[in-house]
C-alpha cells in the first residue's frame, strides 16, 4: 500500500503547487492521475521522488514516511521514476544507461540486461547507440527499461505517452500492465491522455488546480463513463 | 628541414606538458563546470611531492624515487582537493563567480603555505640519471630523455583517464552525475560523493603533472601560476567536456608555439597564439571539439 496524506508541495506563487492531496494505491495496482497542464501532476511526482520539498503531509511507502528523504535514499528503497522528458543520459550508450542503476546496487548485470531486453527487444538492436541520439519512443522505452532492471517496488511515470507515436503508446501501455502483474510493482501513472491512462488503471484521481476533484475505482463497467466524464 | 624535427619534438614536448596539466582541469572545469583557479597550486603540490621524496630518500634520483613521487603527488593533491571540495567548493556549485574568487583565495593560501614550509627559493627535485641524458639522433639533434619520458607518460595518462571515465562503472557513474544530476540521484547514485571524487580526481591528475614539470627544472611556490593560464586556454580552445578536445587543444597550442617563436620573440609568440585562440573562439564559441549538444525533449 502506497499512501499520500494531506500533502502540500510546490511554490505557493505558482499555479502548479498542490494542496492537501490524499491518495492511496493498493499494492501491485496501476493508479492514474489525470489532469491538464499546470494542474500539479509533475509537482506531485517530484515531491514523492524527493526532487521538490513537501511543505506538509506524509508520503508513506512500505510503512515508512519518505517525505523528508532525498532522491537517492528514496530510489534505494525501491521507488523508480520515469520523468517527463525521459532524462536519458545523452552521452551514455543505451546499454550503459540501462545498467547504471544496477551497477550502483551491485546487481547481476547479465540478468538485468536479459530482463530489460526481454521487455523491450528493440533496445537490444540499438544497445551501442548514445542515449541522446534516440527517437522519443526509443527514449521512453529505455527510460522504462532502466527502471525495470533495478527491481523496483514502485514506478512513477510522468506522461509516458507524450510526444510518442500512437502504436508505440499502445505497446508501452501493454508493457506497463505486464510489469504490474509479473513483477509485483505498484504503478503511479500521471497522464493527460485520459483514455490511455484510465484503461490501464484500477483506480484514478482527477487533479485540477492542485487539488483532487474526482476519484474512484475503475472497473470494466464504469471505464467508459469515467473517460467521458473527464474534460481537461 | 634540419630544424623541423627539433621544432616538432619541442612542440610535442610542450603539448604533452600542457595536456598533463589540462587533463585534470578539463574534468573539473569541463565536466563539473567549476572554475578552479587553484588548479595551478595542485600542480605545485605535485612538484613539491617529488622534492619531499628526495628529502627522505636522498637527492640521488632513481626510478624508485620517481615512482614514489608519483604516488605521493597523487595522494597529496587528491587528499587536499577532497578537503577543499568538502569545505568550500561544495557550497559554490552553480555559482561560477563565487567559485572563481574562492579558488583564487585558496590558490594564494596554498602558495603562502608552500613558502612557509619550503621557503620561497626554488628547489630541485631529483630524477633518474638516465633521464638527464639524451638520444643523439644526428650530430646536431639530441632529444632529451626526460622530454621523451614526459611525452610517453602523457599518452599513458590520457589512456588511463579515457579508460577510467568511459570504460569503468565508476567512470560511468561520474559521467551520469555530470550529465544530469537530479536524474542520477533518482536512480540511486550518491551525487555528493561523486562530486567530491570527481573534483579530487582532477586535482590528483594536476599533482601528477607537477612531477613531470619538476623533471624539467627547479620548482617553487609560484610554479603552478606559470601554467594556469595556458591550461585554461587549452581546455577552452579544445571545447568543454570532452577528452578529445583537450588533446586537440594541447597539440595545437604546443606544436604551434616553437614554430611561431622561430620567427619572432617568445612574448610575441604568446600574443599571436592568444589572438589565434580568440579568432577560433569567435567562429567556434564552443571550442574545437565540443560534446555534441543535443537537447532531449
Amino acid at each position: 500500500m502506497f499512501e499520500i496524506k494531506n500533502l502540500t508541495a510546490g511554490y505557493s506563487n505558482e499555479s502548479s503547487a498542490i494542496h492537501n492531496i490524499n491518495i492511496s494505491i493498493p499494492k501491485n495496482e496501476i493508479c492514474s492521475i489525470v489532469g491538464s497542464n499546470g494542474a500539479g501532476k509533475t509537482t506531485l511526482l517530484k515531491s514523492i521522488m524527493g526532487l521538490m520539498p513537501s511543505k506538509s503531509g506524509e508520503i508513506i511507502f512500505d510503512g515508512q514516511d519518505i517525505s523528508k528523504l532525498d532522491s537517492e535514499a528514496i530510489s534505494q528503497l525501491g521507488v523508480a521514476y520515469v520523468p517527463q522528458g525521459r532524462m536519458i543520459f545523452p552521452y551514455l550508450s543505451v546499454e550503459e544507461n540501462l545498467l547504471l542503476g544496477c551497477e550502483v546496487r551491485k546487481m547481476n548485470l547479465k540478468k538485468a540486461l536479459e530482463i530489460g531486453y526481454d521487455y523491450f527487444p528493440d533496445l537490444k538492436e540499438i544497445r551501442k547507440r548514445k542515449g541522446g541520439m534516440l527517437s522519443g519512443g526509443q527514449q521512453q522505452q529505455l527510460a522504462i527499461a532502466r527502471m525495470l532492471v533495478i527491481d523496483p517496488k514502485m514506478i512513477l511515470l510522468d506522461e509516458p505517452a507524450e510526444g510518442i507515436q500512437p502504436n508505440v503508446v499502445q505497446e508501452i501501455g501493454r508493457i506497463l500492465q505486464k510489469i504490474a502483474l509479473d513483477l509485483n510493482v505498484t504503478v503511479l501513472l500521471v497522464e493527460q491522455f485520459v483514455s490511455f491512462a484510465i484503461n490501464l488503471s484500477q483506480s484514478y484521481y482527477f487533479l485540477q488546480g492542485g487539488e483532487i476533484t474526482k476519484e474512484s475505482r475503475v472497473t470494466k463497467d464504469n471505464v467508459h463513463s469515467i473517460v467521458k466524464s473527464i474534460k481537461l | 628541414m634540419g630544424d623541423f624535427i627539433p621544432f616538432l619534438f619541442n612542440g610535442l614536448s610542450i603539448s604533452s606538458i600542457l595536456l598533463l596539466t589540462a587533463i585534470g582541469l578539463s574534468i573539473v572545469f569541463g565536466m563539473m563546470g567549476v572554475i578552479n583557479f587553484a588548479h595551478g597550486e595542485f600542480i605545485m603540490i605535485g612538484c613539491y611531492s617529488s622534492y619531499i621524496v628526495s628529502l627522505v630518500l636522498g637527492s640521488e634520483g632513481s626510478w624508485l624515487t620517481l615512482l614514489l613521487a608519483f604516488i605521493l603527488s597523487f595522494i597529496l593533491s587528491f587528499g587536499i582537493g577532497y578537503l577543499i571540495e568538502r569545505l568550500v567548493i561544495r557550497k559554490l556549485y552553480a555559482r561560477p563567480l563565487d567559485s572563481i574568487l574562492a579558488t583564487w583565495g585558496i590558490s594564494l593560501i596554498l602558495q603562502q603555505l608552500a613558502r612557509n614550509i619550503f621557503g620561497s627559493n626554488n628547489v630541485d627535485a631529483p630524477m633518474p640519471k638516465i633521464l638527464s641524458k639524451g638520444w643523439e639522433v644526428t650530430e646536431d639533434i639530441t632529444l632529451p630523455f626526460n622530454r621523451i619520458f614526459i611525452i610517453l607518460f602523457a599518452v599513458l595518462v590520457c589512456l588511463f583517464v579515457y579508460y577510467f571515465i568511459y570504460k569503468t562503472p565508476k567512470g560511468r557513474i561520474l559521467q551520469a552525475v555530470m550529465q544530469n544530476r537530479s536524474m542520477a540521484s533518482c536512480i540511486g547514485i550518491n551525487t555528493k560523493k561523486a562530486d567530491a571524487f570527481t573534483f579530487s580526481f582532477g586535482c590528483g591528475l594536476a599533482g601528477i603533472a607537477g612531477i613531470c614539470i619538476s623533471m624539467l627544472g627547479s620548482v617553487g611556490p609560484s610554479t603552478g601560476q606559470n601554467y594556469i593560464i595556458d591550461t585554461f586556454l587549452v581546455v577552452i580552445l579544445g571545447g568543454i567536456g570532452g577528452l578529445r578536445g583537450t588533446i586537440l587543444g594541447a597539440l595545437l597550442i604546443g606544436i604551434s608555439s616553437p614554430f611561431i617563436e622561430n620567427f619572432t620573440t617568445s612574448s610575441m609568440a604568446k600574443v599571436i597564439i592568444l589572438s589565434l585562440v580568440l579568432i577560433v573562439l569567435h567562429y567556434k564559441p564552443q571550442g574545437l571539439s565540443p560534446m555534441k549538444d543535443r537537447t532531449i525533449d
